[in-house]
């Protein structure tokens, strides 16, 4: 084990490099380009520097914790396998770099796609080498994200969108079967870590619980893979540009599946159940994609169709579960990325430059374009497994695999099935010569085909060159396929390979599939018309109705439960509740009560009886909207009653407080409501709203009459010990605010001042809208009291000002020792305040405010947020307090806290955004034509004999 | 004393359920209302009761005192409800004036089964509508497409 640190700067290198390219394509396309192949570059240098130690067959690791809570960890891993992946993901992404800045056009937003290929190649990166399984699902998920990106690159067709959906919804759906698996496995062995999985391959194997984790993990690994029947969202992936489906159906994407297998073959493979489910799958898919693929005519879809058969062959060697068959998989993988590679992008420059890829309008490029044709030749040739290319190396090792696989005891199957594949994999790659580049040149092409520039044709070239070297040199290869297939299985393979070996059965199985295949390519066209004349599923509209009928399906659940009428949810919403909560009533063991009552003097039970009727009453009376509000402040004192008998003197306070200033702000609401509210349910819905009703009410009574009666353990005991000595208080409630909850408290005032601020941004945007017009017009004079600023209110409101500030005060100033505080304070000076509004109007006692209401909210706010910061200076937590002790000779001792700052934060921010609340909705009063009375008052007496002595000092002047 | 406190919460969410039930902002207001009276008294008794011992701290010597910590949760969780119930307040007038109609809901739940069905059937309408110029314009993608040769 080496340490493996620079392991997370590779994984993370892409996803830096993705911010670089939309930045760098204001710098021209070639900068940008550039730009985007530094990050991978770079992290296959790294990658390099660190492969002689993988090849040593060291391990390299590292680990960061994440949220350990869960077992996720940021650990990343590096083995043979998980350096061939790399490498290939980063080599390969680096071709297809360059590839692309000539592809695409100019037309084409360059910086946008780099960014998705650098996000994707990340993505890819962390799967391959992660070493924890739970990060491994957060890579897995990434790579359907970003491939979803870049499939639906070209945002104008609707074929790339609706392929990018399809890609999405089929590797996203298998994703989530995946994280059930993997969270199976992570339980069954304990861990999350990946390497110790690994090491519990035969605890998982005879766990209850394998055959779930396999399934689920197979669906993930097959629905990437594109296995049979997940098989139909690769061709329609191909509507992506060809450097996008290069990278991803060659290198990345689809490999993820098989490196997934590959990855858990120690944990999971050499069971029955893998061999049947994997290798049979791989099988079908082989033969079906090979069979589809010889009968497409588009280039493009032919290599899909060819992709999806050689997926099918990996998986169907991982199946086989023998050491053999994995070194064999190993190495196709490496070959089939070189030769796809290298013909989807011939694919593509054909293309770019023909204009077409329409097999039948194509032939005779040969003498056009001379370069692509031998590259699209070669690459071919290897593809259909014809000796010296390195496709026929893997091509023999999988036909002598399968040349001795029984499928249920049957000994010929599987050979059989596995040579027509063959078979059908040389003709579809002798039609992509033949059709395309050999024959007589044509007069009807889209475009005049020629070779296109070094740049466009360098990667092809290079893979080109790989692909002849591995076939006549396959030991240059050898190391990396033996490390890697060492990490596959998990020991050591001592896999060696060699072009020749001898006449054997897999020879004659090859010699068959080449006279086969050019048979089939020779009677090509009568065999397409019988093709297509068969009837064939036609999987997007399969897809595309099951889509349809999810959609209806959800939306019959949806429409049912939210048809758009409130109540209809609230009352879901209950009634759920309700069974939720009788069901856990009746199945939990209930202990037996251990409280004894408390007895109930007569005057209770006669404020509890005022209670029932007024809350009967709003219920009954609800139609009369003023008549419901007055009964409403019933059942709101009798409960700060209540709250004074029960030993709660600031709950009581805040209540009284907080009843007086709904209720104004309620009528103050009713003024621009309708009086009155219709009666527009029928008796059946009232019959049904009020047994809901009643059920909830019998349900919380049972609920609060279990608990009341039992006795339970609190953490208050806590508060009640350290109220005094900590927090320098005696009024405990009032200390747990300020201080052991001071957090909370200041959490709540910002939400005070928020929904403040929130009712006057809405005020305003309402008075700058259509409703404005209506306010306007609106006539409320008929609802107005003819003497609207009494005379006797005005004096008494007056007087009580001084008063009520004082109480006020005196609330804020005691609250730490004695009922009150800032909450309490605040209240109490908004109402002293409010009286002067209802007094004498709005707009006159507006325009004697010194000070802005969000002024006041902000500065609450500022206020108890600084003290909170002061506890800083004295090295002490956020909020922390402190408290002291004055002693002035003649004067008893004193006591100052610096709760009472906070405090004084807590008071300015209930006071702001009560008032602005209220302020709020006058000014709409304002607005729909209230009157401003200049004089505080409507008949002001004083000012009649003020006039009369003006008078008379006017007359004595004149005199 | 349990009974009656167990019962007026009993009876408050009762009340409060029934009014939220309604199809107007006003009573849904007022049985909201109704409602956090109820939560803030169940929450306060789960405390527990006690009488005649306030939370505040005897300095002459021992004495049993009410839990402090519901009452303190609480005292906030009233302030808290009242700019819950204004902003709702608020959004109601807004509505009000919007709309001149004070319903909850989106659609008329008492309309006749026919008018259901026809206003079904118009929605199904419109759909296909959309649909329709949902493909056309497929359509015309593709033959852009046809025209630049992809």
């Amino acid at each position: 084990m080496r340490d493996g640190t620079v392991l997370a700067i590779i994984a993370i290198l892409p996803f830096l490099g993705a911010l670089v390219p939309g930045v760098m394509i204001r710098a021209g396309r070639n900068a940008c380009a550039t730009f985007a192949a530094v990050p991978t570059a770079l992290a296959l240098l790294l990658l390099l520097t660190q492969a002689p130690a993988v090849m040593r067959g060291e391990v390299l690791t590292t680990s960061f914790e994440w949220f350990p809570q869960v077992g996720l960890s940021v650990s990343f891993f590096l083995d043979g396998l998980g350096l061939l992946f790399g490498m290939m993901i980063l080599g390969v992404g680096l071709l297809i770099t360059l590839y692309a800045r000539f592809y695409l056009s100019g037309d084409d937003p360059m910086g946008q796609f780099y960014t998705y290929l650098l996000l994707f190649q990340g993505a890819m990166l962390g799967i391959v080498l992660s070493d924890n399984i739970l990060l491994l699902l957060v890579f897995w998920e990434l790579t359907s994200l970003s491939s979803f990106l870049l499939i639906g690159y070209w945002k104008h067709l609707p074929e790339g969108r609706q392929g990018a959906r399809m890609a999405l919804t089929v590797t996203g759906a298998g994703g989530l079967a995946m994280i059930g698996g993997m969270l199976i496995l992570g339980n069954i062995v304990g861990s999350y870590n990946l390497t110790d999985i690994l090491a519990q391959g035969d605890v998982i194997k005879e766990s209850e619980w394998y055959l779930p984790a396999l399934i689920l993990i197979l669906i993930g690994a097959f629905t990437k893979s594109a296995q049979f029947p997940f098989h139909f969202w690769l061709p329609h992936a191909m509507a992506a540009p060809t450097p996008v489906s290069a990278y991803l159906h060659s290198a990345t994407m689809v490999k993820a599946g098989v490196f997934l297998m590959a990855r858990m073959w120690p944990a999971l493979a050499g069971t029955e159940a893998w061999f049947y489910l994997v290798a049979t799958t791989g099988l079908i898919t082989m033969v079906l994609g090979a069979l589809i693929a010889l009968f497409k005519d588009d280039l493009k879809a032919l290599l899909a169709f060819s992709t999806v058969s050689h997926l099918g062959l990996l998986t169907m060697l991982l199946g086989f579960g023998t050491k053999a068959a994995a070194v064999a998989a190993v190495f196709h993988i490496i070959n089939h990325l070189t030769f796809k590679a290298a013909l989807f992008m011939t694919a593509g420059i054909v293309d770019h430059e023909a204009h077409t890829r329409d097999i039948k309008r194509l032939g005779g490029l040969a003498k056009l374009m001379p370069i692509t044709a031998t590259i699209g030749t070669i690459t071919a040739l290897s593809m259909a497994g014809l000796i010296p290319l390195n496709g026929f190396i893997s091509k023999e090792m999988m036909l002598e695999e399968a040349a001795h696989t029984k499928w249920f005891e049957n000994p010929w199957i599987v050979p059989a099935l596995a040579t027509l594949g063959a078979c059908l994999s040389v003709a579809y790659s002798f039609r992509f010569v033949f059709h395309v580049f050999a024959g007589p040149v044509r007069d009807d092409y889209p475009a005049k085909p020629h070779d296109p520039p070094f740049g466009l044709y360098a990667s092809p070239a290079l893979l080109t060159i790989l692909v002849v070297a591995f076939g006549l040199m396959p030991h240059l290869a050898e190391p990396l396929v033996r490390v890697a297939s060492d990490a596959v299985v998990g020991y050591e393979t001592k896999a060696y390979l060699k072009l020749w070996h001898g006449v054997t059965p897999a020879l004659y199985m090859s010699g068959i599939a080449f006279v086969v295949g050019a048979i089939l390519l020779y009677l090509h066209g009568g065999l397409e018309r019988m093709w297509n004349a068969l009837p064939r599923p036609e999987a997007k509209v399969i897809f595309d109705r099951l889509v349809t009928g999810a959609v209806r399906s959800a939306e019959a659940v949806i429409f049912t439960l939210h048809n758009g009428i409130m109540s209809r949810y609230l009352a879901i919403l209950i009634v759920v509740t309700l069974a939720v909560g009788y069901f856990a009533f009746s199945t939990a063991d209930m202990l037996p009560p251990t409280r004894e009552m408390l007895p109930v003097p007569p005057f209770v039970f006669v404020v509890w009886f005022g209670l029932l009727v007024a809350t009967v009453l709003v219920v009954t009376q609800h139609h009369n909207r003023f008549r419901a509000l007055v009964f409403i402040s019933v059942i709101g004192l009798s409960i700060s009653g209540g709250f004074v008998y029960l030993s709660a003197p600031d709950l009581a306070l805040t209540q009284i407080s907080v009843e007086t200033v709904t209720i104004l702000l309620l009528l103050l609401a009713l003024y621009f409501l309708p009086k009155h509210t219709p009666r527009d349910s029928s008796d059946l819905k009232r019959t049904r709203d009020a047994v809901i009703a009643i059920a909830a009410g019998v349900g919380v009574t049972a609920l609060a009459m279990v608990f009341l009666t039992r006795d339970f353990s609190s953490i208050s005991a806590y508060h009640l010990a350290n109220s005094y000595e900590g927090g320098g208080g005696t009024n405990v409630v009032n200390v747990i605010l300020v201080d052991f909850r001071g957090y909370d408290t200041y959490g709540e005032i910002i939400v005070l001042g928020i929904a403040g601020l929130m009712i006057y941004a809405m005020m305003d945007a309402l008075l700058r809208g259509p409703a404005a017009k209506r306010l306007r017009d609106r006539d409320f004079a008929p609802d107005r009291s003819r003497d609207r600023h009494p005379l006797m209110m005005v004096v008494a409101t007056r007087a009580l000002l001084p008063i009520a500030m004082m109480v006020g005060i005196y609330f804020f100033l005691r609250g730490h020792n004695q009922p009150g505080g800032g909450f309490i304070a605040g209240l109490v000076v908004s109402i002293a305040l409010l009286t002067q509004y209802m007094a004498s109007g709005f707009a006159w006692a507006q325009l004697r405010q010194r000070v802005e209401y969000h002024t006041l909210i902000g500065w609450g706010v500022l206020v108890a947020g600084l003290t909170g910061v002061g506890a800083w200076l004295a090295g002490k937590p956020f909020l922390t307090s402190a408290y002291g002790y004055l002693h002035f000779p003649p004067i008893e001792e004193f006591e100052w806290a610096t709760a009472i700052a906070f405090d004084l934060g807590v008071f300015l921010a209930v006071l702001g955004a009560v008032m602005l609340m209220l302020y709020s909705l006058s000014r709409i009063a304002r607005f729909a034509g209230e009157t401003v009375n200049v004089e505080p008052m409507d008949y002001d007496p004083s000012a009649a004999n003020q006039e009369k002595s003006d008078e008379k000092a006017a007359s004595q002047e004149g005199q | 004393m349990e009974m009656i406190v167990a019962s007026t919460i009993g009876v408050l969410t009762a009340g409060g359920v029934y009014l939220v039930l309604r199809m107007r902002a006003f009573p849904v207001i007022v049985g909201l209302a109704l409602l956090s009276y109820a939560v803030n008294v169940f929450l306060f008794s789960t405390g527990r009761l006690a009488t005649d011992a306030p939370p505040i701290l005897n300095k002459y010597g021992d004495a049993t005192y009410s839990d402090p910590l519901p009452q303190a949760l609480v005292l906030t969780a009233i302030v808290i409800s009242f700019g819950m119930t204004a902003v709702l307040v608020m959004i109601s007038i807004g509505s009000y004036l919007e709309a001149d109609n004070d319903e909850m809901a989106l659609i008329d739940e008492e309309a006749p089964p026919d008018a259901e069905f026809e206003a079904e059937a118009q929605a199904e309408e419109e759909a296909a509508r959309a649909r329709a110029s949902l493909s056309e314009a497929d359509a015309a993608d593709e033959e852009a497409l046809k025209g630049l040769g992809v």
